[in-house]
């Protein structure tokens, strides 16, 4: 069949004259200040929430402001502080130095500052990747043994020549927060490669008992293993023997930090792919070799981020030990607020406290975002 | 003709033989397990011999002679120990439930407000977010607690909303006088609620089996606030609501909730929902763009691409990492003990010291800890496992 057809049917959708020209279109980035507008104003929600935003501000930051800043007392006494109504910085001036180093004796204080100075040239150290070999490892527990001698002037009882014993109940401040927080993590990290590895054995009875340790710690408060630490341990103690309480609640840590480590080691194993298990049996490795060339390397290091996350954790959670009476940073620091002298400068204390405790998460947490780019597979071979 | 020898298998060391290198090894573990638990038990016995105490529980049965500041049930300091412990977790679970739920709204509320387009509003929100991430737990608490404290007394309290004020005695609520009428609505509620979960279960067959989408969530919503609410209509309204009213130097009316109730609910809630809304936020995120993408190309309205298509997904990367924030929150409020806030912790630190029986005192809290965190852990990864992908 052969219909004919009109041919201005068949071709209707195509123009038979020039249409007008167009306008050019608008410069495609918008002025600043339109840019501004838009973004804050561009609809009528965005500006309901820019006005309201801008509201809690005008409501919140003005009296915060003047109360920290316009009116505070920087450098004075208890009664000019109260005269002037605002913050008492001055009491955190004040009680800083008891703040880092606690009771400590007056005279030996040089030891712990000492302490400080090497503790932040290993960090700053270790931050670095150029010095990420096993050297660092054997220079850390070298140091740690040094900062452990130089507070308490012996080392596993041995004492040191030419320094006087300071008992552990007289550290105090910065330096049991960072005892507490870096022994807990160089103790927990081998364990809690045992404690993954152990998960996932193929050993009913390891990998039963570990299971049951990483799940009994998880499940319950960091608070009762402190109190297991702080009650119970003496009583499984042999008559006679007593472990000093700080490395008591030391101990109570490092089993904590290694269960929530294990954890975070075990994602690492469960990540390496079975070929990489096959690929060293068929190398004739055996487990000690496959799991030490082979996998950890590569489970510990895709964890690095995790690991810091777990560590930042770990270092607020050493706040606990308040509860149990151990004076590190934060209950040295609330002990200061009962002197009589200074009665009722709380709130500037606990600020003090966060602000401490922000820089240091904070900056551990903008570091472990650093590592997980600079870590990730696309840009290391 | 020679046959091939096979020569006589070699006789494999035992130490060589892979299973009984294992059965050896595993046997001497135990071995140190069951010695070093039998020394700690030995050495506790004979401790505990020395300060005049026996191991067991008839310390539970006694007179606690302490009195309870709050609590769900009555308590008087001749009940017993044991009573006071239950008190002590009931108060748990009440700050942990409470906690759960309005850390999860103001999490995710947080989490979306976040990814707000508004530059404002997300640095407000993540401004806030780090600050709380990055400060201790308890230094929080301490803070909420202080502040408390710090506002003035009843008279000049500060009104939060209708009937609710805020003052240095805790915070006032509006609340249900209890009338028996009250029952048939508790029991319209429950049925309301049992009804909604076999009515979801009946719609979603009919919708795998015919392909309709039937109004699942408002025939829910109808039944768990509908029928209660009938009851109470049918009964003619037999509730009255106590309203707090300022009187003299205290309020009557409505119900009180401590200072330390409130320092750690707040604690608690403004801490985790802070880390509930990182949860959420990675979760959207991690939904691929070209979901988004589809969706809108189907012709979808926004609210309901969120809705069917981007939180459904999103849900799965949410989940496990949610459970173990509620979890935290559950475990955190034992931090509880530090600003006296009577719970499962706090009765047991008194009853520790009364006592002296540390041993079976933190054995029953470490238990109903564990058992909390299995049977929660539990029913999220039934949970978990409903929402997963299911493969075809």
């Amino acid at each position: 069949m052969n219909r004919p057809v009109a041919p201005d049917a068949l071709v209707h959708y195509v123009a038979s004259e020039k249409l007008a020209d167009l306008k050019p279109p608008a410069s495609v980035l918008p002025s600043l200040p339109v840019a501004l507008f838009r973004t804050y104003f561009g609809t009528p929600g965005t500006a309901v929430i820019t006005v309201v935003c801008l509201a809690i501000l005008a409501w919140t930051l003005p009296p915060f402001l003047s109360w920290a800043f316009v009116n505070a007392t920087w450098i004075g006494t208890a009664a000019q502080c109260r005269e002037a109504g605002g913050a008492c910085w001055a009491f955190i001036s004040e009680k800083f130095w008891f703040s880092v180093f606690g009771l400590y004796p007056f005279e030996q204080r040089w030891r712990p500052a000492t302490v400080l100075v090497i503790f932040a040239v290993m960090v700053a150290l270790s931050t670095q990747r150029l010095f990420w070999r096993r050297e660092l490892i054997y220079a850390w527990l070298a140091v740690l043994a040094v900062m452990w001698g130089l507070m308490g002037g012996s080392v596993l009882g041995i004492p040191i020549p030419g320094l006087a014993p300071v008992a552990t109940q007289l550290w105090g401040g910065w330096l049991v927060t960072i005892f507490l927080s870096v022994f807990g993590l160089a103790m927990a990290y081998p364990i809690g490669i045992i404690l993954a590895l152990g998960r996932r054995s193929k050993r009913p009875i390891v990998r039963a008992l570990s299971v049951a340790w990483i799940e009994f710690i998880r499940g319950v408060p960091l608070i009762s293993l402190l109190f297991i630490a702080t009650f119970i341990v003496p009583l499984f103690m042999p008559q006679g023997v007593e472990i000093d309480r700080l490395i008591r609640a030391q101990i109570a840590f490092i089993l904590f930090a290694a269960a929530y480590m294990a954890e975070v080691f075990r994602g690492g194993l469960q990540a390496i792919p079975k070929g990489q298990f096959e690929g060293a049996e068929s190398l004739g490795l055996n487990y000690a070799q496959t799991m030490r060339f082979i996998v950890l390397p590569q489970a510990l290091k895709i964890t690095i981020p995790a690991q810091v996350n777990t560590f930042i954790g770990l270092f607020k959670d050493t706040t606990l030990v308040l509860i149990i009476g151990i004076f590190d940073f934060f209950t040295t620091l609330r002990s200061a607020l009962g002197d009589s002298a200074w009665l009722g400068f709380a709130t500037e204390a606990y600020l003090y406290a966060a602000f401490v405790y922000f820089v240091a998460c904070y900056t551990m947490s903008r570091y472990s975002q650093r590592l997980e780019t600079d870590l990730s597979p696309e840009r290391v071979r | 003709m020679s046959t091939i020898e096979t020569p006589p298998a070699a006789k494999t060391a035992f130490w060589n033989d892979p299973v009984k290198r294992g059965l050896a090894l595993q046997s001497i573990l135990v071995v140190f397990v069951l010695v070093v638990v039998w020394a700690a038990w030995n050495n506790m016995s004979a401790n505990m011999v020395a300060r005049g105490l026996i191991f067991g529980w008839d310390y539970l049965g006694r007179p606690a002679n302490f009195a309870i500041g709050e609590g769900l049930i009555p308590f008087a300091p001749t009940d017993s120990y044991g009573r006071a412990l239950f008190v002590g977790l009931l108060n748990t679970l009440r700050i942990a439930v409470v906690g759960i739920i309005l850390a999860t709204l103001l999490g995710v509320a947080l989490g979306v407000m976040r990814l707000s387009s508004n530059p404002l509003l997300a640095r407000l929100v993540s401004g806030y977010v780090e600050v709380v991430r990055n400060t201790p737990l308890l230094l929080q608490l301490f803070l909420w607690y202080a502040i408390i404290n710090a506002l003035p007394g009843p008279r000049q309290a500060l009104p939060l909303g209708p009937g609710m004020f805020l003052s240095n005695r805790g915070l006032k609520v509006p609340w249900v006088e209890w009338s028996p009428a009250l029952w048939p609505v508790i029991w319209a509620l429950v049925a309301g609620i049992v009804g909604a979960f076999i009515a979801a279960r009946a719609l979603q067959r009919r919708r795998e089996a015919t392909g309709d989408a039937p109004p699942t969530l408002p025939i829910a919503a109808a039944l768990i606030i509908g029928l209660p609410f009938l009851t109470l209509a049918a009964q003619g309204f037999p509730a009255t609501l106590s309203v707090p009213v300022l009187q003299g130097f205290n309020f009557t009316g409505g119900i009180e909730l401590s200072p330390e109730f409130v320092a750690l609910l707040l604690g608690l809630v403004l801490y985790t929902a802070a880390f509930i809304a990182e949860i959420v936020r990675g979760g959207i995120v991690s939904v691929y763009k070209g979901q988004w993408e589809a969706a809108r190309a189907l012709g979808l309205p926004a609210p309901r691409i969120m809705r069917l298509v981007i939180l459904p997904q999103a849900l799965r990367v949410i989940i496990p990492p949610l459970t173990s924030q509620y979890l935290n929150l559950t475990k955190n409020s034992s931090l509880a003990v530090a600003i006296g806030y009577p719970e499962l912790v706090h009765v047991s630190n008194t009853t520790m010291n009364q006592t002296g029986r540390a041993v079976e005192v933190i054995l029953v809290f470490a238990l109903v800890y564990l058992t909390i965190s299995l049977l929660t852990s539990g029913f999220m990864n039934w949970y978990n496992g409903r929402v997963a992908i299911r493969e075809r």
